[in-house]
């Protein structure tokens, strides 16, 4: 079973590289955010992979920790677009 | 068991589709608009196959449990951010593009 | 009752809840090679970690204001089926949209009104409009209820603004007709 995680495994990987096209190609700055968000929700799932495939259980806390950190920096940089400040102090 | 790991197999290759499928239309499609399309919905979509064939293959323990509340909080939070992104160009002024015209 | 009195008894129910939680998944006995811990530092660290989160979002698992909480709630669940059958349909037709040669699309932007005015409400409204194929929210008032979505094709922009199937079963949902 540890062959067919390492074949999703590779195919992920494989995505994440058609991506990173878009990313450093796209004009203006708004593909480049879409992209970055999309590489980043990739990543959570590559990290549940490979802790199958190396059959250590503690990736998946680490897989949740990433995935809600990738959610505040989208968030974030949408907000900064729109008002020019994030925080108004 | 066979016939577990086989239903977590077919639904782990649907789920490794739809992501591949999302990464392709970033490059095909014309506009910002519709590559947000592709990316926020086929994506999640994707993900959420994929980790549903891992709980399958898993059976009844701890990490299903943790695995249930990723995949729910991939389910609600991917669409809010897909949202706030449309709503930051639209706002800022991007325009949406018509059938007939030139890339962008 | 008294607001102060709710106030109290939804901290404290919110309180065991994430307790029960934090045990369950990281002090219990769970694999071989990881044994459980339960001595006082561990123990005084899941105390510390119910308390942040319950001084922050108290309000949620048992709202102030609000009738009828769990009749919408009950009635919530069937309406989840019959969106996550409607997402895997409708996908398939995006996939073949995109991998088609000729990449048959037709982008626009639409505008509607609904009779939906609670926040819960918009909020499940515009969720399944970005989920289902097609259609992405761009815009919500929530005075007036105003939708503006940009659309993929003319099918599904037509099953929001002819059919209004979605915005009726939401409105059966939370009671809002």
């Amino acid at each position: 079973m540890i062959e067919t995680f390492l074949v999703i495994g590779i195919i992920i990987v494989f995505t994440m590289l058609l991506c990173l096209y878009r990313a450093a190609l796209g004009p203006g700055v708004y593909n480049r955010i879409a992209a970055t968000s999309i590489i980043g929700t990739k990543a959570v799932v590559l990290l549940i992979a490979i802790g199958y495939i190396f059959e250590r259980p503690m990736f998946v806390d680490i897989a949740l920790l990433y995935a809600m950190l990738n959610f505040v920096g989208t968030l974030l940089m949408a907000k900064y677009l729109v008002r020019g400040e994030v925080c108004t102090a | 068991m066979h016939s577990i790991d086989l239903i977590a197999t077919v639904l782990m290759a649907f789920g490794a589709f739809f992501m591949f499928t999302g990464a392709l239309g970033l490059l095909r499609l014309p506009d910002f608009y519709t590559r947000l399309h592709a990316t926020g919905k086929c994506d999640t979509l994707g993900e959420v196959l994929l980790i549903v064939g891992c709980m399958v293959y898993q059976g009844w323990s701890f990490l299903t449990i943790k695995l249930f509340f990723l995949m729910l909080f991939i389910f609600i939070a991917n669409p809010v951010a897909t949202h706030a992104i449309m709503k930051a160009a639209y706002v800022t002024g991007v325009k949406p593009w018509k059938k007939g015209e030139e890339r962008r | 009752m008294g607001s102060k009195g709710v106030k109290a008894f939804s901290m404290i129910v919110t309180f065991c809840i994430m307790f029960v939680f934090w045990v369950l998944l990281s002090a219990w006995v769970s694999y071989h090679e990881t044994p459980g811990h339960f001595n006082l530092l561990h123990v005084c660290e899941g105390i510390i970690a119910a308390l942040i989160v319950t001084v922050i979002s108290h309000e949620l698992l048992i709202p102030e204001k609000g009738e009828k909480v769990l009749v919408k709630s009950l009635r919530l669940i069937p309406y989840l089926g019959w969106e996550l059958w409607q997402i895997v349909l409708a996908n398939f037709d995006v996939a073949y949209r995109i991998l088609h040669p000729k990449m048959p699309i037709d982008p626009r932007i639409i505008e509607f009104e609904t009779t939906l005015r609670s926040d819960f409400a918009l909020t499940t409204l515009a969720n399944s409009i970005t989920l289902t194929p097609g259609t992405i929210t761009i815009l919500v008032e929530p005075e007036k209820g105003k939708f503006l979505v940009h659309a993929l094709a003319k099918k599904p922009a037509d099953a929001l603004l002819v059919d209004k199937t979605m915005q009726k079963k939401v409105a059966h949902v939370y009671m809002e007709e």
